[in-house]
């Protein structure tokens, strides 16, 4: 892969930045290029050395708790040989030399920012390293070979002369940045693998972090939109006049989005909100519930699809099969109510428009603001802060638009938004989908037909229908295949299946989705992983046996299947009463393997989940911290969705609306958990989501081990326990 | 106008009764380390203390707060045991739910100064943190009451 790491591509740009200071003091805008007599060298986006020996690293990923701003530094500090106390590091802006390489913009999704990082970043450090020796080099008049950087200061031994990287920086930049410097050994890094504090923690603890709701201005104003309560849905009136007479509302606006009323603080804003009174028609499908979206997408699964895959001949393999299983599952939809509701704060003026903004997706707020104010780009200045949680919603930024909309209507700064209620009534949820599979063995166990047929809402379709493939939708496909070709490494099931034949349908329903933390590989590892324990049983095999049985020719699930195996003492004799169950899955260029212990309340259908040990295999391995942090959050979010989430609609509109009726997992419901890295040298793989899609699955099979009882949906709240354990 | 006492400091506000602490403090004071999530009490973001006790800003209007002591994340010593235990056990993913988190857990240990893994959980019970840090949390309070200890002195 080519890296950019031209220097000239970052100068152009280097006048125009505003970077957000996250580190030490908190929000601080700073104009790079108004620091006033430093010597600067930037060879390229992230590096920023000055002459008062200070290495400023800016970051294109958003920080949302993953530990990148730490993860990335590290690699570039490493390869820099720079010292990390002279090291400060900052959110960067939008900028072109931020896109992912592999996701071509500059987005923080599909667990991408250290496989498709690490390459350019140890890059990037090397040049900046090559350069500095280099000036060092020319200034003593001695050759290269006889220069070594040693933590921000390079030396002459000989003559024992040494000069800071401070010293160097005016020379450095007079140079040509080396497009293939060397790169460390293995057993030279001096950070990358160790663990180091995360940079973001003191000011996360010192309330000082900002994040999006935080932001503060000059003559700032709040608004609030008054939204559609059900899909289509259009106002057929309000009272303007109501609102406006709340002390401090300044005005409303009626906006694509809806009815923004714009105040000079949050109160007056919600105020101003209810005294709207608007009337709404029914929308586009005012039957719409639970019952009636799981009837539909079930019976899509009669109806002719979309064929996604095939190899051999399933349908034959399954006649012929010594043994045949069939299962239908359902997932439904689940909320990411982000911590921090959505909003964003946008100022548009004559000649320049700023969003500050908890983002996921820096090329899309641009592209957006840009279309509303028709500003040229490099005019639009997009601010990422802090994010309360991110789980995908934000690289969807749909609350960006709103806010420039409404700043430019005003002509303030404003900032919108989002209640609670809202964040979760007008989320894009996790994409229900209903299974059906048949699965056929041979009389030894052996996995030799399984033909699948899904349907989801598509995910891709409202957003970008050019992503829609012969009417298949790949982000709905995601572990349980994906195109060849894919930046998400592997995600497709991983067992050993000479005859597989895949289906596709896209459910005709109006709730918008979107990934949610793994994207559907959650949702497709719960029915693969399930559906295998069903065939293990039917093969009268143990579970894990049966997985490692087909899937003898992969090293790498074998290997987290194994530790995993050995971790949790899988096979010893367990409490009585509790059940164990185990599951796999492959993402995002990692391997996970879980297994969990649980009991079920048989009079109450609690089920209380004791431990769950995980075992990952993500290649070689940046900050462990943050490491086994990304996969504990991964599992608890995930146990959380396999216990108790299900968003509720009603109405043609979305029911649920708080923390009341959406309930979270919290501290009494959350087991035991190991994690446990498996030592590989294999390319670098994802890691923040790859916590969830074992987890699920694992759960049931658990479920099933205690008391003999297959559920095919989640999650299995005590209702769904106790309705299953009457039926059997 | 309304007086209040945040973190020691004086302050008259020109806002009505009903309006609820937490906008008072986030969008006048600009005390914005009190954090908004759920709005009606069920998530414990906007916890602070009202005479040492957590309460939850949210559902507080500013005219029952008139002239009692609060104290914000802003307004708990940067050395305080709770603060340093959570930058050791590195505690915070994105951080949102912290601020009210570690306010809870100050307001606990100088109540209950040695609780044991059963009384926390009980008391912890009601807050949300999207990010799952509740092992982080667990532990954190461990080294915080440790902390306390070896100090000496009360939270
Ligand atoms: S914001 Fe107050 S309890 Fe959630
Ligand atoms: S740390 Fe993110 S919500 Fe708790």
């Amino acid at each position: 892969m080519k890296t950019n790491i031209s220097r000239r591509s970052f100068l152009k740009i280097t006048g125009l930045t505003i970077a957000v200071s996250v580190t030490p003091f908190g929000y601080n805008i700073l104009n790079a290029s108004e620091k006033k007599d430093l010597k600067t060298f930037n060879p390229n986006v992230w590096l920023h050395i000055t002459s008062d020996n200070k290495v400023t690293i800016y970051i294109g990923n958003s920080e949302m708790g993953q530990g990148v701003l730490t993860a990335q530094s590290m690699i570039i500090a490493d390869e820099l040989e720079a010292d990390w106390k002279q090291v400060q590091i900052r959110q960067g802006g939008a900028m072109d030399g931020f896109k992912s390489p592999i996701l071509g913009a500059q987005i923080t999704v599909g667990s991408a920012s250290l496989r498709g990082f690490y390459e350019p970043l140890r890059k990037a450090g090397a040049a900046g390293k090559a350069m500095l020796v280099n000036a060092a080099a020319e200034t003593w008049n001695v050759p290269e070979s006889e220069c070594k950087a040693v933590l921000g200061t390079v030396k002459h031994e000989k003559s024992n002369r040494s000069l800071t990287y401070g010293q160097l920086c005016e020379k450095a930049a007079k140079l040509q940045v080396p497009q293939d410097p060397p790169l460390k050994k293995e057993s030279e890094f001096r950070y990358i693998g160790k663990p180091m504090p995360r940079v973001d923690v003191p000011e996360k603890v010192m309330g000082k972090a900002v994040y999006g709701l935080d932001v503060t201005l000059k003559d700032l104003h709040y608004a609030v939109i008054a939204r559609p309560p059900a899909y289509g849905a259009k106002p057929l009136s309000f009272d303007q006049k109501a609102a406006e007479q709340v002390k401090g509302v300044v005005k409303v606006i009626q906006i694509p989005q809806g009815i923004a009323v714009c105040a000079t603080s949050t109160d007056a804003a919600l105020k101003g909100r209810d005294s709207l009174k608007v009337q709404w028609d029914k929308g586009t499908h005012p039957d719409m519930d639970n019952a009636f979206i799981e009837k539909s997408m079930m019976a899509d699964l009669d109806k002719q699809g979309a064929k996604v895959h095939e190899v051999g001949d399933a349908k034959k393999a399954l006649s012929e099969a010594a043994k045949k299983v069939e299962a239908a599952y359902f997932v439904p939809c689940v909320a990411h109510a982000t911590m921090e509701p959505m909003n964003t704060t946008a100022y548009v003026q004559e000649d320049r428009c700023d969003v500050w903004s908890p983002n996921q997706n820096q090329t899309a707020c641009r592209g957006m603001a840009a279309g509303i104010t028709k500003l040229p780009p490099e005019k639009i200045h997009i601010h990422t802060t802090f994010i309360g949680c991110g789980l995908g919603r934000r690289a969807f930024t749909d609350f960006v638009p709103e806010a420039v909309i409404t700043s430019k209507a005003l002509g303030k700064p404003v900032k919108v938004m989002w209640t609670r209620e809202d964040d979760i009534r007008y989320d894009r949820f996790r994409a229900p989908m209903a299974h059906r599979i048949q699965g056929g063995l041979d009389a030894q166990g052996q996995l030799i037909g399984w033909s699948h047929k899904t349907s989801a809402i598509s995910i891709m379709r409202p957003v970008n229908p050019k992503a829609i493939k012969d009417g298949v939708d790949f982000y709905c496909l995601w572990g349980l295949w994906d195109v060849p070709d894919s930046p998400h490494w592997n995600a497709r099931i991983q067992y050993e299946i000479p005859n597989l034949y895949i289906e596709f349908l896209m459910a005709d329903l109006p709730i918008p989705c979107w990934p949610w933390r793994s994207v559907q590989n959650g949702p497709n590892a719960f029915v693969i992983e399930s559906f295998i324990d069903e065939l293990a049983h039917a093969a009268g095999k143990d579970p894990l046996e049966f997985r490692l049985q087909n899937l003898k020719n992969n090293k790498r699930a074998t290997r987290v299947l194994q530790t995993v195996a050995e971790k949790a003492g899988w096979g010893k004799p367990i409490p009585m009463g509790q059940g164990r169950g185990i599951a796999q899955h492959a993402c995002f260029g990692t391997w996970a393997a879980q297994v969990v212990d649980l009991s079920v309340d048989k009079n109450t259908g609690k089920i209380k989940v004791h431990r769950v040990v995980a075992a990952v295999d993500c290649g070689p391995v940046i900050n462990p911290g943050p490491l086994v942090e990304q996969i504990e959050g991964g599992i608890i979010l995930a146990l959380s969705t396999a216990l108790k989430e299900e968003v509720k609609f009603d109405k043609g509109g979305v029911a649920s609306a708080n923390f009341g009726d959406y309930p979270i997992i919290r501290m009494s419901e959350v087991p035991e958990i190991e994690v446990h890295t498996v030592k590989s040298t294999d390319k670098i793989g994802g890691i923040g989501e790859l916590g969830v899609p074992p987890l699920a699955p694992a759960v049931a099979n658990a479920f099933f081990n205690a008391t003999g009882v297959r559920i095919r949906r989640i999650p299995l709240t005590p209702k769904t326990v106790m309705d299953a354990m009457k039926k059997t | 106008m309304i007086s209040l006492n945040v973190n020691g400091k004086k302050y008259k506000v020109d806002v009505p009764d009903d309006v609820m602490l937490l906008w008072v403090l986030r969008d006048h004071l600009k005390l914005t380390g009190t954090k908004y999530s759920c709005g009606i009490g069920e998530c414990g973001s906007c916890t602070v203390h009202i005479n040492g006790k957590a309460e939850r800003s949210c559902t507080i209007p500013v005219g029952q707060v008139k002239g009692e002591k609060i104290t914000t994340i802003e307004g708990l010593p940067d050395n305080h045991p709770v603060k340093k235990a959570w930058i050791q056990e590195q505690v915070p993913q994105c951080g949102y739910c912290q601020p009210g988190v570690i306010m809870q857990v100050a307001a606990l240990i100088s109540q209950k100064p040695t609780p044991d893994a059963d009384q926390i959980i009980s008391k912890m019970d009601d807050v949300i943190c999207r990010c799952g840090t509740y092992l982080h949390i667990k532990k954190g309070i461990q080294t915080a009451v440790q902390i306390v200890r070896k100090e000496g002195k009360r939270a």
